[in-house]
């Protein structure tokens, strides 16, 4: 950089146009750089890769199968499984998360005195990490010593004790309820900047012309809401479906193929039977129905900073 | 309107937002109680909830008995590594994005936000296979490398709107008075943008420290991260809650804290980010 500085000092009062116009290129060099090496020759590697049939461990018998691993696919019944789970996976997730940061953001805005602590506590499941959250719930969860089995007995809800995560009818619900807690906080503080982005006077003057709290409610805030809510709720339909890291350690998919998800089943297939191949078809065939929503949300993004 | 009451607005606000904040809380109060029970008194009695039941005896195991130090060593190198490899070419990149109109502006931008986007699966598969060849598996560096993917373009996007807020006649000034635009970038810019520099470095090593699949895969033996660790905490024939949870309380310690210290900015430019896109 200080090169760069010394050669620049000379031109810059009158700069030479093809320095100038260089200059933001030279600027981007290292960021692109990186980029390109540790996310777009890997990407193109996992198109390349999801087209052999390659098992880490023999490499010698790696060969090329064209679309092999994606005809494969659509005969596998773990994928449908799959498909089917992270579909409820984040039509469950996400609008639940988006309920109660909406309700926790309507009660932030109040006038309170403790609002500003409050606030800040309740974000904190959002630093946490998803390691420390997944084996935090699965202690909560726990079938003999877990605390929700004893609150539950206790306010006589149950009668004996539910193995949550061991019971494929109530596992993959489970871990969504988990998800919904950690990321509620996130839309609380996006959503609750928006609100304070509404005029008060519009209230006022409604209040004055007798509107009552609920169509205050669906003609003010709704609206002056609106796009914090697309805009975080596209970021979280595709932060939701890419993470899985809480479903990995909470369950690893299990018991049977109760919370395999898409993402899940490409990483636990290349890394327990070290099958790269058939694991990166996954990935790569889950990115690409991905990559619709990620359009739409780009669209949107470009859109604003055009602006 | 006439005001509402105390106990009105008690009833109405105080005690939801309460039951809010107890909700978000509680889970990580009873891992903290937890951690506070020994281990024998929760296979016998449960969860200790009255101070007399308290201990620190996981505590003292966590830090005699097992790696744990060493595994929070790690997590630090590779949580500031990707801090200084992220922050470094970005800001520059900010720079450009936000001071120059040139050809490919649109599209660069729209590659870093995309870049954001793909999901960890696909990228972590051939990042294995890359960091096999290059031998890179096991060392800090794989892990710096694995996280830059996603602390760059989400740093070059929050600079941008950093650098974009302070006035651009500022670094014309300094460049009438002599500095080049290097230097009007070194000496005006960077001092104003260091308060966004800053969040978004702690925000970058929040994320790096609390990452856990990149660090399970491209780790090993030697490269063992704190998320990996509190993992390998559970017993081999009985889970051990309360080491487990001394483990999980001591590992999110540091992000929690800095998180606590910066929340108020680093929320402001993330929202701010998100508003207006």
């Amino acid at each position: 950089m200080s090169a760069h500085a010394s050669t620049m000092t000379l031109n810059s009062r009158y700069p030479v146009p093809w320095q100038r116009r260089i200059l933001p290129y030279v600027l981007l060099a290292p960021a692109i750089l990186v980029v390109l090496v540790v996310v777009f020759v890997p990407m193109v590697e996992a198109v390349i890769t999801s087209l052999y049939d390659l098992i880490l461990w023999k490499p010698n018998a790696s060969r090329f199968v064209g679309f092999g691993n994606y005809i494969k696919l659509f005969a596998d019944p773990v994928f449908w499984v799959a498909l089917g789970n992270t579909a409820l996976w984040i039509g469950l997730t996400v609008p639940l998360q988006m309920g109660l940061g909406l309700l926790t953001a309507l009660l932030l805005n109040r006038e309170f005195p403790w609002r500003g602590l409050a606030r800040a506590l309740v974000i904190i499941p959002w630093a946490l990490s998803s390691v420390v959250i997944a084996l935090m719930w699965r202690w909560i969860y726990d079938p003999n010593t877990g605390v929700l089995n004893d609150i539950l007995l206790n306010l006589s809800i149950i009668q004996s004790g539910i193995p949550w995560l061991a019971d494929p009818k109530t596992a993959l619900y489970a871990v969504i309820a988990t998800l919904v807690w950690q990321g509620f906080p996130f839309f609380a503080v996006m959503i609750l900047a928006g609100l304070q982005g509404i005029p008060r006077s519009q209230y006022e003057a409604a209040s004055i012309d007798g509107a009552s709290a609920w169509r205050q409610f669906r003609h003010i805030t709704l609206p002056g809401i609106g796009p914090v809510l697309a805009t975080a709720g596209l970021l979280r339909v595709i932060w939701v479906a890419n993470s899985m890291d809480v479903i990995f350690v909470m369950t690893g998919g299990g018991p049977g193929y109760a919370t395999y998800t898409l993402p899940l089943y490409a990483f636990i297939r290349a890394r327990q039977n070290l099958d790269f191949g058939y694991g990166t078809a996954i990935a790569v065939t889950f990115t690409v129905l991905l990559g619709s929503i990620v359009a739409i949300y780009i669209l949107r993004t470009m859109r604003e900073v055009e602006r | 309107m006439n005001k509402p009451s105390v106990l009105r607005r008690i009833l109405t606000t105080d005690l939801p937002v309460l039951l809010i904040v107890l909700l978000a809380l509680g889970p990580f109060a009873w891992l903290v109680l937890t951690s506070l029970t020994p281990s024998a008194q929760i296979a016998q009695s449960g969860v200790s909830v009255s101070p007399s039941g308290w201990g620190v005896d996981n505590y003292v195991r966590l830090l005699r008995q097992t790696s744990f130090v060493a595994n929070m060593g790690h997590s630090l190198i590779v949580a500031l590594g990707t801090v200084v490899l992220g922050l470094t070419v970005s800001v520059t990149a900010a720079y450009a994005f936000s001071r120059f109109r040139f050809a490919g502006r649109r599209l660069i931008m729209l590659q870093f936000l995309l870049v954001n986007m793909f999901p960890v699966v696909l990228l972590i598969l051939p990042l294995f296979i890359l960091m096999r060849r290059l031998g890179l598996l096991d060392t800090h560096l794989s892990l710096i490398l694995a996280n830059a993917t996603v602390a760059i373009p989400f740093a070059v996007w929050m600079l941008t709107s950093y650098v974009g807020a302070i006035p651009k006649s500022l670094d014309e000034a300094a460049m009438i008075d002599g500095c080049s635009r290097l230097m009007a970038l070194r000496r005006v810019v960077l001092p104003l943008a260091m308060p966004g520099i800053i969040s978004t470095g702690i925000y970058i090593f929040i994320t790096a420290w609390n990452e856990y699949l990149y660090a399970l895969t491209l780790g090993g033996r030697t490269v063992r991260t704190v998320t990996v660790a509190i993992q390998t905490l559970i017993g081999e024939y009985q889970i051990e809650w309360g080491l487990l949870a001394a483990g999980g309380v001591v590992g999110a310690l540091p992000a929690t804290l800095l998180f606590l210290i910066v929340q108020r900015r680093l929320i402001g430019g993330l929202t701010q980010g998100a508003v207006k896109g």
